[in-house]
């Protein structure tokens, strides 16, 4: 009996959520695209899809089967066994990363202890998929895309694995487990102990991730699509779903890293424990919107839906109450942080891809060497600079009993004024000679 | 039991990987085939426990240096490369040469085998992390080998663009 239950918990729990994982990031993708394009029509004050469901709600879905029910076109020069196994590749290696994120304290399917390097590595060989995919096709636009991508990737790869080095210094640890505990055993977020590094992440991960304003692999007023000009239907498809699961992980890294990961703002001050409602209460103010919304609504079905929607609304604020009362809390022990766990770590994760789209709708499209130059004559520098801060103020605080409030501002402030000399150093040179990129 | 298909798993991966790599005309196939056994050797490794090892093989290996590989292939006109001949008049020696290499290694591992005795295999509960472990004695016994190769890759980058580049 005992044995079967260690066999089961070891095993059978992760599976399921590799299975719900599985399952679930399609859908959740398809609705970061519904989201993208609200906000979207949002800042250029449109309305954005709304025949679909009540306000859009269903349009992912619709979408999706519209996708699937697409012809499959394979051009006739392409190598197709390449082109086949290409978007697998990058869908794989997406989810495969996944596996080691810690969405709230139940909610894991590894805790590798290398855990943070697996996702940024296993991430990493995504790109394998966009350059074969690229090169399959047997189109110029396609193979430029591919180039550019791979160029991109290779340049802030380094910088992005230089920024999260700053992270590591201070966690001590790569599993993402214990970096969440060492944020709760600090008291702060590494975000606010290392903003340079946190700030050259972000850059980073939107390059990586190749959105706008580096989306340049895609470029559609100059490439057509990029690097899937040739693609349609499903495969096209799971090239999204790829692109929009890298943007996942990319935001669960820095969540995990630089904003606390499942831990709520204030973790430590019982002053904030009135936070413990906020779960409850956003839900609550969502699920009262729908209903008050609902009557509005131009179709009875509409109407409805949109009552279904406040309702489940409503059931999710009950249940993450829940653990609130001491009753339940005592029934099922740990229940509090593991669903709380998860609420702070989707909603951190959310804030981060807002970010993501409000830079991609307010900044133009960077010119290729303006991409180059920013990647590798700016925040490389930058973020080996802020690897070395931050070992100084470390050894400050532990060999020379410096506190850590006079030791970290110190550094962060020598940090910036180098950065701001870099920035001004390169438009310096810029004014000079004029470099005209290559690719 | 479950171990060692897993390592057959891996090892034949990799070695049937790694013949295709020779033998495949298309130069783009070739490299995908290495990044396959790449995969796999780190999939060895990581049976091994040795996960940082591990990570490092697929980040370094197949998600740097293979990029760059292939950024570089498909710069080439592959046509060209497609109707070459893969075979010179002197592929017999090369063959002898492989044999005598490769008999080389077998002699050596069964005259090695009964001189050199393994001790058992750690339970994997007993092993630390290897992380630190691997940092520890590379920043400390192993200092001053590990600054030299980095000196060295730097000198090689350095000289690399100076050749390639008359005006910098």
């Amino acid at each position: 009996m005992q044995g079967l239950l260690h066999f089961l918990l070891r095993f059978l729990v992760p599976l399921i959520c590799a299975v719900i994982i599985v399952a679930v990031v399609p859908l959740v993708a398809g609705y970061i695209v519904l989201m993208e394009r609200k906000v979207m029509a949002d800042m250029q004050a449109r309305l954005g899809p709304m025949r679909v469901g009540p306000h859009g709600l269903l349009q992912p879905i619709a979408d999706a089967v519209k996708l699937l029910l697409k012809e499959d076109i394979i051009p006739e020069e392409a190598d197709k066994l390449i082109f086949w196994i290409a978007p697998l590749i990058s869908v794989t290696t997406a989810m495969l990363a996944m596996s080691a994120l810690a969405i709230g304290p139940w909610f894991q399917i590894a805790d590798l202890n290398v855990g943070l390097l697996f996702i940024v590595g296993i991430g990493a060989l995504g790109i394998f998929g966009i350059v074969l995919g690229g090169w399959s096709s047997n189109s110029h636009y396609s193979l430029l895309g591919a180039l550019r991508s791979a160029a991109q990737l290779v340049s802030y790869e380094t910088a992005a694995g230089m920024a999260i080095v700053g992270g590591l210094l201070l966690a001590g640890t790569l599993s993402t487990r214990e970096i969440i505990q060492a944020q709760n055993d600090y008291g702060v977020w590494f975000g606010f102990a290392a903003p340079v590094g946190f700030f050259v992440y972000l850059v980073a991960s939107i390059a990586e991730t190749n959105r706008a304003p580096f989306d340049l692999p895609e470029a559609e007023s100059e490439l057509v699509a990029g690097y899937m000009t040739e693609y349609s239907g499903f495969r096209w498809a799971l090239y999204f779903l790829a692109e929009y699961t890298n943007m996942v992980v990319v935001a669960s890294i820095a969540t995990t890293l630089f904003l606390g990961g499942w831990l709520r703002p204030f973790a430590g001050t019982p002053a904030f424990n009135f936070l413990d409602y906020a779960p409850s209460v956003l839900m609550l103010a969502v699920g009262a919107y729908c209903f008050y919304r609902a009557p509005k609504q131009p179709v009875k079905v509409q109407q409805l839906f949109m009552m279904v929607v406040g309702l489940g609304l409503l059931l999710v604020a009950v249940v993450l109450a829940l653990p609130l009362t001491s009753m339940v809390n005592n029934m099922v022990p740990g229940l509090k942080a593991g669903l709380h766990g998860a609420f702070w770590f989707l909603l951190k994760v959310g804030l981060y891809l807002y970010v993501f789209m409000w830079l991609r709708f307010t900044f133009p499209r960077y010119r290729f060497d303006q991409l180059m130059r920013l990647g590798w004559q700016f925040l490389i520098p930058l973020s080996i600079i802020n690897v070395m801060g931050i070992g100084v103020a470390l050894a400050l605080h532990r060999h020379w009993g410096w506190s850590n409030w006079t030791a970290f501002p110190l550094t962060t402030v020598v940090t910036l004024l180098i950065a701001g000399w870099l920035g001004w150093a390169g438009e310096k040179k810029d004014k000079q000679h004029v470099f005209v990129g290559e690719i | 039991m479950v171990d060692q298909v897993i390592f057959h798993f891996f090892a034949a991966l990799a070695v049937i990987s790694a013949v295709l790599v020779v033998t495949r005309r298309n130069v783009v196939q070739s490299a995908i085939f290495l990044i396959t056994a790449l995969l796999a050797t780190a999939g060895i490794f990581l049976q091994l426990h040795a996960e940082f090892l591990f990570i490092v093989q697929v980040i370094l290996y197949a998600g740097g240096i293979m990029v760059l590989f292939v950024f570089v292939i498909m710069l080439i006109n592959l046509d060209v490369s497609l109707h070459q001949v893969q075979f010179n008049r002197q592929w017999w020696l090369g063959l002898l040469l492989a044999l005598v290499v490769g008999a080389q290694l077998v002699l050596a591992i069964v005259i090695g085998e009964s001189k050199v005795s393994f001790g058992a295999p750690a339970p994997p509960t007993a092993l630390e992390p290897s992380t630190q472990l691997v940092g520890h004695v590379l920043f400390g016994e192993y200092m001053l080998p590990f600054e030299i190769a980095s000196i060295l890759l730097l000198v090689a980058m350095i000289g690399a663009v100076v050749m390639a580049k008359k005006k910098i």
